[in-house]
């Protein structure tokens, strides 16, 4: 029988690509991406692995390889593909994961994840085009540069003084344990492109026993923006970047690697419920109920006066009562003394943001938060600030208590619960028609196994709920 | 040139003249140098490359050297048992 060789494991015609010319590449011409696609190609067809195969196509040159690649495709933002690639084979462990990336992509805003990835052992067969040269964009100079090339960002060719030296990506990855397989190729001869066959197939072999980690870097040059016909561009190869780029297997494990097996990953609300330990009746799911009222509180204060604590409180309490809530916090890098703020939201339906911008409700601890956020209460809005900072005139329409809330801890029992105080007055004047019973298990909820301060605290919050059940609201 | 006997199958390759860009790399790596860029113009405005019509061996080395998936398949012939 004769035999026809040709192209395997890209697709015969590229419709993706629309327009005009769907049997060609997008590539200019003399592109070696078109050689290291149809070897790529080749090897998943020969290995049989195009129906477990997902490509991942970069930004770059090769931002288009889901037009060619007969597999399941996948084209991410600038850099991700490791990140992406991470999500895929943690989620589908028969998945073999092609991460095909240029020199911007992966070795300049894909670095970290690239390395990160690469020392985590994910499984995924990495393919590195370094060409020295930002090629879709235009020219620009790359990580991967040369020393003296010029680019258009490199007009005086590339100085390490101002840009520092080539990154040698797979040294790089060969400082670190986990990769199963490294290796860099080019296709600046024959024998060289057959190795760089091989390589490739190591790489996807070593994906198909689902081994873990392999890079393969593949030099070629850029000649459309490098100005070179494909003979200089070879020579270009040959006698300047493999220099500087020595080629060869700089790490092959494959034989002793054995197949990494993950256990199989469950997204099941219940079992996302038993990991967070929202699987027991403190967390009921919340019951929709469209005609009951939303409230938004705002709560702010120094970092240490408990004000994320007493907005968790509050949350719980709505939360076992059966409402949707949101809790968001936002403080400074200081754990004490910085200022603290958070929001709470509590609904009969879905919360949308979790963002308090306009507020029913602001319970200010201090001055500066008062200030800050007594603008943000909405008309016939409630304000309960601390009484230790002063008198306080309310803008029009907006009802105001001073609390003392430290004094109420002390009577209570404990001098340090004043933000628990703030929720008694809050369960006997916010208007939210939530159930005694609510706050007493969010707040044994909130100090578990710590039974005197659950008990202190549960005394304090009778306490100024006693007390502000009876002060009269303008 | 070296020719095979005339009795024996040739291999040979089919270069498909609207899919070639012209970029030269199967004619540098042809060792035989039977392939060379034509003056003719395909649809899409290249030069495309020509099979000279003898010598080919069968190497694969335009094969995989054109970087243009649909371009060029080679035909081998069946090897004798």
């Amino acid at each position: 029988m004769e035999q026809v060789v040709q192209t395997r494991g890209l697709y015969k015609t590229f419709p993706r690509k629309g327009g005009a010319a769907q049997t060609a590449t997008h590539y200019c011409p003399g592109c070696e991406h078109g050689v290291l696609h149809k070897l790529i190609g080749e090897a998943l067809a020969d290995l049989d692995l195009q129906d477990r195969t997902i490509v991942i196509s970069p930004v770059g040159c090769g931002v288009f390889a889901y037009y060619y690649f007969d597999t399941g495709n996948v084209q991410v933002a600038h850099g991700r593909a490791a990140a992406v690639g991470t999500g895929i084979s943690r989620t589908q462990n028969n998945a073999v994961v092609v991460s095909y990336q240029g020199d911007g992509d992966l070795a300049s805003i894909g670095l970290n994840e690239t390395l990160q990835a690469a020392n985590r052992g994910e499984k995924i067969a990495v393919f590195f085009v370094n060409n020295t040269v930002y090629g879709m964009t235009g020219g620009q100079m790359a990580p991967t540069t040369l020393v003296g090339s010029k680019t258009i960002t490199s007009p005086e060719g590339r100085d390490p003084v101002q840009a520092g030296y080539p990154l040698h990506m797979a040294e790089l990855i060969n400082q670190l344990r986990a990769p199963v397989y490294i290796a860099r190729v080019s296709f600046s001869n024959m024998g060289k492109l057959r190795r760089a066959r091989q390589a490739i197939r190591k790489a996807l072999e070593i994906q198909r026993d689902g081994k873990g980690y392999a890079f393969v870097e593949v030099l070629m040059a850029c000649p459309t923006n490098q100005k070179m016909n494909v003979e200089e561009a070879t020579r270009f190869v040959a006698e300047q970047m493999e220099v500087e780029y020595p080629l060869g297997v700089l790490r092959d494990r494959a034989a002793e690697a054995v197949p990494i097996v993950r256990s199989e990953s469950d997204y099941a609300k219940e079992t996302l419920d038993r990991i967070f330990s929202l699987d027991t009746d403190r967390a009921p799911d919340a019951q929709l109920t469209p005609d009951a009222p939303t409230f938004r509180v705002k709560m702010a204060g120094f970092g240490g006066q408990g004000v994320l604590s007493m907005g968790i409180i509050l949350a719980r309490t709505a939360c076992q009562a059966g409402k949707f809530v949101s809790w968001y916090p936002s403080y400074g890098p200081e754990q004490r003394g910085g200022t603290a703020n958070c929001g709470v939201v509590m609904s009969g339906t879905p919360v949308g943001t979790p963002l308090v911008t306009a507020s029913d409700i602001l319970v200010a601890m201090n001055r500066p938060s008062l200030e800050k956020f007594l603008r943000d209460v909405k008309p016939g809005g409630l304000l309960l600030y601390d009484a230790a900072m002063g008198e306080v005139t309310p803008p029009a329409g907006v009802r105001a208590l001073a609390v003392p809330a430290t004094r109420l801890a002390q009577e209570g029992g404990s001098a340090r619960a004043a933000n628990t105080a703030m929720v008694g007055v809050l369960a006997a004047l916010g208007g939210f028609d939530l159930p005694e019973r609510a706050y007493r298990e969010a707040i044994t909820c909130n100090f578990a196994g710590k039974d005197a301060v659950v008990q202190a605290n549960l005394a304090v919050f009778d306490h100024a709920r006693a007390w502000a059940l009876e002060q009269e609201l303008p | 040139m070296n020719q095979l006997p005339p009795d024996v199958p040739a291999p040979y390759p089919v270069i498909d003249p609207l899919e070639c860009k012209s970029c030269g790399r199967c004619v540098m790596v042809c060792p035989k140098k039977v392939l060379e860029l034509g003056d003719e113009l395909n649809a899409r405005g290249y030069a495309f490359t020509r099979y000279k019509g003898a010598g080919c061996i069968g190497c694969l080395n335009c094969f995989y050297a054109c970087p243009e998936p649909n371009a060029i398949k080679v035909h081998l012939p069946a090897k004798e048992t």
